[in-house]
């Protein structure tokens, strides 16, 4: 069984991996390199450590802006989700932020906050944070009423509610939340890096793209979707981890 | 005035642990409970039979302090309920398990939520586990057992926090019949050694004549007691010599007569 997942996440990647391999060959696009010019250009990039200090610019963002998405949101879902008045001030807010175009604010946020790290913070939480807000809201609404009924009935003070019955029932559906909002808050960072201010990750592929080195162009950004999937099974390891029974066979890995 | 009078020395004579007086409940429009009264004698089980929907887990759990009644009051042990307490437990008709918690986890739950220690909990929910003929599978988790074995969980931690009133809502309605006479004869003994008074919902007029001191007879709604039947005979004998009693077959013959009326 964990065989066959393997060999068939190998076979994908191969699919994948050929396609734009053909492609690049054919060529679709001058602008198109090849899967092995582009995997050369990673390498190179590594070897000079150009990759280390880009991402070492690249992930300050990303990482204060995930870091206070996941504490906000789901703090933010937890109290919209348990109370009526919170859901009412609140929900419109993470909707109509979920919807904005974000390119449109950033000039906004630049004025506001500058071109340092703030703004790409704030751009990454405005990607990350409302879906994460959602999903932990709605969750916790729609725990089954019979169990906080048990827990009330073994006599569950309302923080054992919150902590042993709402919060392991939402999970999957705040870790899926989360899983949504991470991703999201890779394309801000990147977003931010081509947007605001040409540093990290962004840096590489502007300036490849200017003089027209596309393998490298390609190998950043492969090398942020690699990333990207990464850390993404890594939460799921963290979940599985954390609510064994809750797993139901689902998403990425 | 004698009336009161009479009222009173029918309560000396028996303990009445659980007192419902009066109790109205409304959904909405809809009419659950009617001016529904009932004593529960002490360290007796007391059958509620009635149609489906005619508002008997609504009752359990007016008596388990979860729901508020519209009108009226319940008192246990003379005291009235105004919510959940340690005297009560509860045995959940749809189990009410927690999905992402082993079985002893969810038996020992209870206990959990009192503040018991892990160690002695998860001793005392092993006692009970076991009990329940679910030794073995301690570590599992309850999408990974059949509804009888989930039932089972849900009675065991019902158990296992010892309290002296025990609500079951159609506990066996998902276990197979030969565990379900075992279970029968388990609660037989349950009732007789432990002091603990027992309110029992179910469908079958069988197992409740079989199991009960007071059969309760439920109208459909908006539900009243129609009718109280206390088996007398034939509590003391064998319980192997009780489903042939001729007592016993009269009154599950007479419960069916005055209920085949409201079935279409
Ligand atoms: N939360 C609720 N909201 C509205 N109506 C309800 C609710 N719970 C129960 N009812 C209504 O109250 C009536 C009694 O419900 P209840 O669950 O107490 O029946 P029951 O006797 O336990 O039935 P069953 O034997 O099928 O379990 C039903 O007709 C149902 O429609
Ligand atoms: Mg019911």
């Amino acid at each position: 069984m964990r065989h066959r997942s393997l060999i068939l996440k190998f076979l994908s990647a191969v699919i994948v991996f050929g396609t734009w391999e053909i492609a690049g060959r054919i060529p679709v696009s001058y602008a198109f390199p090849t899967f092995f010019e582009s995997m050369l250009a990673l390498v190179n990039l590594t070897l000079d450590g150009t990759i280390f200090t880009a991402y070492a610019e690249t992930l300050k963002p990303l990482v204060v802006g995930v870091c206070i998405s996941t504490v906000l949101g789901i703090g933010f879902g937890l109290w919209i989700g348990l109370s009526e008045k919170f859901d009412w001030l609140f929900s419109p807010i993470f909707i109509v932020m979920q919807a904005a175009p974000l390119a449109a604010l950033i000039p906004l946020l630049v004025m506001a906050y500058g071109i340092g790290l703030t703004s790409k913070v704030f751009v990454v939480c405005i990607m990350a944070m409302p879906v994460i807000v959602l999903n932990t809201s709605s969750a916790v609404r729609n725990t089954p009423s019979s169990l906080k009924e048990m827990g009330r009935s073994f006599l569950a003070s309302d923080t054992e509610i919150i902590l042993k019955i709402i919060i392991p029932a939402a999970s999957p559906i705040i870790f899926s939340g989360l899983r949504l909002g991470v991703s999201a808050g890779f394309i801000g960072a990147i977003l931010s890096e081509l947007k605001i201010t040409p540093t990290g990750v962004g840096d590489i592929i502007t300036y490849s793209r200017s003089i027209a080195d596309y393998p490298s162009m390609y190998a950043a950004i492969f090398s942020i979707i690699v990333l990207a999937v990464l850390f993404l099974n890594l939460l799921e390891k963290v979940e599985t981890h954390l609510f064994r029974g809750n797993v139901r066979g689902y998403v990425s890995d | 005035m004698d009336m009161s009078q009479i009222k009173d020395t029918a309560k000396q004579d028996v303990d009445v642990a659980v007192s419902v007086r009066g109790v109205s409940k409304n959904y909405g429009d809809v009419e659950a409970l009617k001016d529904l009264s009932l004593d529960f004698p002490r360290g007796e089980l007391t059958s509620l039979l009635g149609p489906s929907g005619c508002g008997k887990t609504t009752l359990l759990k007016i008596i388990a302090g979860l729901l508020e009644p519209t009108s009226g009051q319940v008192e246990v042990n003379g005291k009235t309920v105004t919510g959940p307490g340690p005297n009560r437990a509860f045995v959940f008709q749809d189990f009410a398990l927690l999905p992402w918690a082993t079985v002893l986890r969810n038996v020992a739950f209870g206990l959990e939520l009192r503040g018991v220690a892990k160690s002695e909990r998860e001793s005392i929910a092993e006692k009970y586990i076991k009990d329940v003929g679910l030794a073995g599978f301690e570590n599992s988790y309850p999408h990974e057992l059949s509804g009888g074995m989930r039932q089972r969980v849900g009675l065991a931690r019902a158990l296992s926090v010892d309290a002296k009133v025990l609500l079951l809502d159609e506990p066996f309605s998902a276990v197979d019949e030969q565990t379900r006479r075992k279970f029968q004869e388990d609660l037989l003994a349950l009732v007789k050694n432990e002091n603990k008074t027992f309110i029992f919902v179910t469908h079958s007029i069988e197992e409740a004549v079989y199991v009960s001191d007071q059969i309760a007879i439920l109208l459909p709604r908006p539900s009243r007691v129609s009718e109280i039947i206390r088996p007398s005979g034939f509590r003391d004998k064998p319980v192997d010599q009780i489903r042939r009693d001729r007592e016993y077959l009269d009154i599950v013959d007479k419960i069916w007569a005055s209920l085949r009326n409201y079935v279409e």
